[in-house]
C-alpha cells in the first residue's frame, strides 16, 4: 500500500494506549466509587489520541485547528455546566447528531484528499476497500445525524412525541436501504461525486425515516440505538485510517449501545425488530381510547399520604417519567428525610425504562442527592413489596400495570412490572384521572381497594406532604 | 496495518466491549452514555488529519468543520459525564 505517510511505531502504541485507557473508563463505571477515576482516564486517552495526530501530521495549520477545538470546546463545555438534569435526554441525543456529522463531513474529506488519509492506490484512484468503509462510514454517520435530530427534537418536546406513519414506510425504507448498500457496493467499480453525494444524501433521508414513526415511550431504545450507531461510524472510520484508537473505541460504543437497547427492549418484552418498526403507542392509543368504563376509585389527600407514610414501617417509591417533567426529585428526597427521621425505612424502585433513557431516573435522584444505596433495580426490590406498607408511585404508570402480567391483549403483556398491588397501601400521584400511561393502557392499580389516588402536579403534592409531615 | 490485523483488533474489542458493558451498574446507564459519546468522538483524530494536510482546501475545512462538531463532544461529554458523577454519593456514615 502506498501510504504518504506511514505512521510511526511510537504513535501506534500511542492509540493503542488511548484505546485501552477508553476501556478503562467503562470498565469503571461498573460501580460509583470508581466511576470518576474511569472519567478521567477517558480524558487522558483522548488527550493522548489528539496530541499523536497533531505530532505525526505537520502542525502546519495549527492556528486554525486551535480555534476549532476554542470554539467547539468552549460550545461543549458551557452545555455541560448548564444544562438541566433532566434535560439530559436531549442532550446526549444532540450529541450523537454531531459524532454522527462529524463522521460524514471526516469521510467526506477523505474521499475529497485521500493521499493525506494514506489510501490512495498505485493507480491513484482510491483503495477498493477504503471506499467500501468510507461509504458504509459516510452512511452510518449520516443515519446517526439525522436520527438523532428527530430523537432531540421529540425529547426536547419540540416535535410531538407520537408516532407519525407514513404510508408504505416499511417499503420504502428497506427499499432505501438496499439503496443505499448497492450504491456503496458500486463505488469500489466507481469513484465519482454522484456515488458518495448520493449515499450522503439517502443516508440522511433513511435516518429521518427510521425515526419518526418511533413513539416517545420507545426513545429509551433508540437513544441507546444512535448510541451504538455513532460507534459503528466511528469504527468505519477507523478501519479507512487504520487507527486503532478509533476502532477500539467504536467497538466499545457499538455493542455498548447495542447492549443498553437489547436491556431496554428487555424490560418492554418486545423485540428490537418491532420497536424499530415504530407505530407503538398510536394503535394502543386508539384501542384504549374506545370503550372505557367508569369504575370506581378512591382520592386520597397529602394529609393522608402523611399520616399513613408516617406511621409505615417500609415505604417503597416509585419514580417516574412524570417525575422529571415536574422536576419533583427535590421535594422527594425531602419526603424521604422526614420519613427517615420518623424512623421509616425508605427505598427507591426504579424500573429499567422509566425515563426518557437508560439510568434516567437515577441521574435524578442522584441530582437531589438520595445516596445510591437506597436506590434498587426491578429484581432487587421486586420480593419486598410484600413486606412494604405504602408503595408510593410518583409519574410512572405502565410499570406498575398488572395488565402486564395477566391481559395477554394488553399492548404491555410480558413487560416485568413491579408488583405493587402486594404493597398494603398505594398511594399514586398523577396528574389527572384521564391521561393513561404511553402505552395509552388503563391501569388497575388505580381501582384498587388499597389505592389513594393523589391527584395533583408532583412537585406540589409531595410540597404538600412534606408540610402535613411537619404537623 | 494490513485488513487482517485491524479486524482482528475489531473483533476482540467487540468482545472487550460486550463484558465491560454488562458489568456496567444499571444505576450508570446515563453517565455511560454521555462517556461513550465522549470517546467515540475519537473520530477527532480523523478531522485533524484532514484539518492538518495539505491538497485541498474543501477538504481542509470539512476536517476543520468535523474539528469543531467532535471537540463540542469531547469537552461537552467529559465534563456533563464529570458532573453527573460528582452527584452520586453513598449513604452518610452516622
Amino acid at each position: 500500500m502506498a501510504h504518504v505517510t506511514a505512521t510511526p511505531s511510537w504513535a501506534m502504541l500511542a492509540y493503542l494506549i488511548a484505546g485501552v485507557l477508553f476501556i478503562l473508563a467503562l470498565r469503571g463505571l461498573s460501580s460509583p466509587a470508581t466511576s470518576r477515576a474511569g472519567n478521567r482516564y477517558g480524558m487522558i486517552g483522548m488527550t493522548i489520541a489528539m496530541v499523536t495526530t497533531l505530532l505525526t501530521h505537520g502542525i502546519a495549520s495549527l492556528p486554525e485547528i486551535a480555534g476549532a477545538l476554542a470554539i467547539g470546546g468552549g460550545v461543549g463545555f458551557v452545555t455541560a455546566r448548564k444544562i438541566k438534569m433532566t434535560d439530559m435526554p436531549q442532550l446526549v441525543a444532540a450529541f450523537h447528531s454531531l459524532v454522527g456529522l462529524a463522521a460524514v463531513l471526516v469521510g467526506l474529506a477523505a474521499y475529497l484528499n485521500p493521499g493525506a488519509f494514506g489510501i490512495l492506490g498505485a493507480d491513484g484512484t482510491i483503495e477498493p476497500q477504503s471506499r467500501i468503509e468510507m461509504g458504509l462510514g459516510i452512511a452510518i454517520g449520516a443515519i446517526t445525524f439525522s436520527g438523532s435530530i428527530i430523537a432531540f427534537l421529540k425529547l426536547a418536546g419540540k416535535m410531538s412525541g407520537s408516532p407519525i406513519l407514513l404510508p408504505g414506510r416499511h417499503v420504502l425504507n428497506l427499499g432505501t436501504l438496499i439503496a443505499i448498500l448497492g450504491l456503496v457496493a458500486y463505488f469500489t467499480q466507481d469513484q465519482s461525486q454522484w456515488v458518495i453525494a448520493t449515499i450522503t444524501v439517502l443516508s440522511f433521508i433513511i435516518g429521518f425515516l427510521l425515526i419518526i414513526p418511533i413513539g416517545g415511550a420507545d426513545m429509551p431504545v433508540v437513544v441507546s440505538m444512535l448510541n451504538s450507531y455513532s460507534g459503528w461510524a466511528a469504527a468505519a472510520m477507523g478501519f479507512t485510517l487504520h487507527n486503532t484508537a478509533m476502532i477500539i473505541t467504536g467497538a466499545l460504543v457499538g455493542s455498548s449501545g447495542a447492549i443498553l437497547s437489547y436491556i431496554m427492549c428487555k424490560a418492554m418484552n418486545r423485540g428490537f425488530l418491532s420497536v424499530i418498526a415504530g407505530g407503538f403507542g398510536a394503535e394502543a392509543a386508539a384501542t384504549g381510547g374506545a370503550a372505557k368504563e367508569q369504575r370506581p376509585w378512591k382520592r386520597g389527600s397529602a394529609e393522608d399520604a402523611a399520616y399513613m407514610m408516617k406511621e409505615a414501617e417500609n415505604v417503597i417509591i416509585i419514580p417516574g417519567y412524570g417525575m422529571a417533567v415536574s422536576q419533583a426529585q427535590h421535594a422527594l428526597r425531602e419526603m424521604g428525610d422526614v420519613l427517615k427521621k420518623e424512623g421509616v425505612n425508605v427505598k427507591y424502585a426504579i424500573h429499567p425504562v422509566a425515563g426518557r433513557m437508560p439510568g434516567h431516573m437515577n441521574v435524578l435522584l442522584a441530582e437531589a442527592n438520595v445516596p445510591y444505596d437506597e436506590v434498587f433495580e426491578l429484581e432487587d426490590i421486586q420480593s419486598e413489596f410484600a413486606q412494604a406498607d405504602v408503595a408510593f408511585i410518583i409519574g410512572a404508570n405502565d410499570v406498575v400495570n398488572p395488565a402486564a402480567k395477566t391481559d395477554k391483549s394488553s399492548p404491555i403483556y410480558g413487560m416485568p412490572v413491579f408488583d405493587v398491588d402486594k404493597a398494603k397501601t398505594i398511594f399514586f400521584v398523577k396528574r389527572s384521572m384521564g391521561g393513561v400511561g404511553y402505552a395509552g393502557v388503563d391501569n388497575d392499580v388505580f381501582y384498587m381497594d388499597q389505592t389513594m389516588m393523589l391527584l395533583a402536579d408532583a412537585k406540589k403534592m409531595v410540597e404538600d406532604i412534606v408540610k402535613a409531615l411537619a404537623h | 496495518m494490513d485488513f487482517i490485523s485491524i479486524l482482528s483488533i475489531f473483533v476482540m474489542a467487540c468482545f472487550v466491549g460486550y463484558y465491560v458493558v454488562w458489568s456496567v451498574t444499571p444505576a450508570l446507564h446515563t453517565p455511560l452514555m454521555a462517556v461513550t459519546n465522549a470517546i467515540s468522538s475519537v473520530i477527532v483524530v480523523g478531522a485533524l488529519v484532514a484539518a492538518a494536510a495539505e491538497g485541498s482546501a474543501v477538504s481542509k475545512w470539512l476536517g476543520l468543520g468535523a474539528v469543531v462538531l467532535a471537540s463540542v463532544n469531547i469537552f461537552g461529554g467529559f465534563a456533563v459525564t464529570e458532573r453527573m458523577l460528582a452527584m452520586y454519593k453513598k449513604k452518610e456514615k452516622k
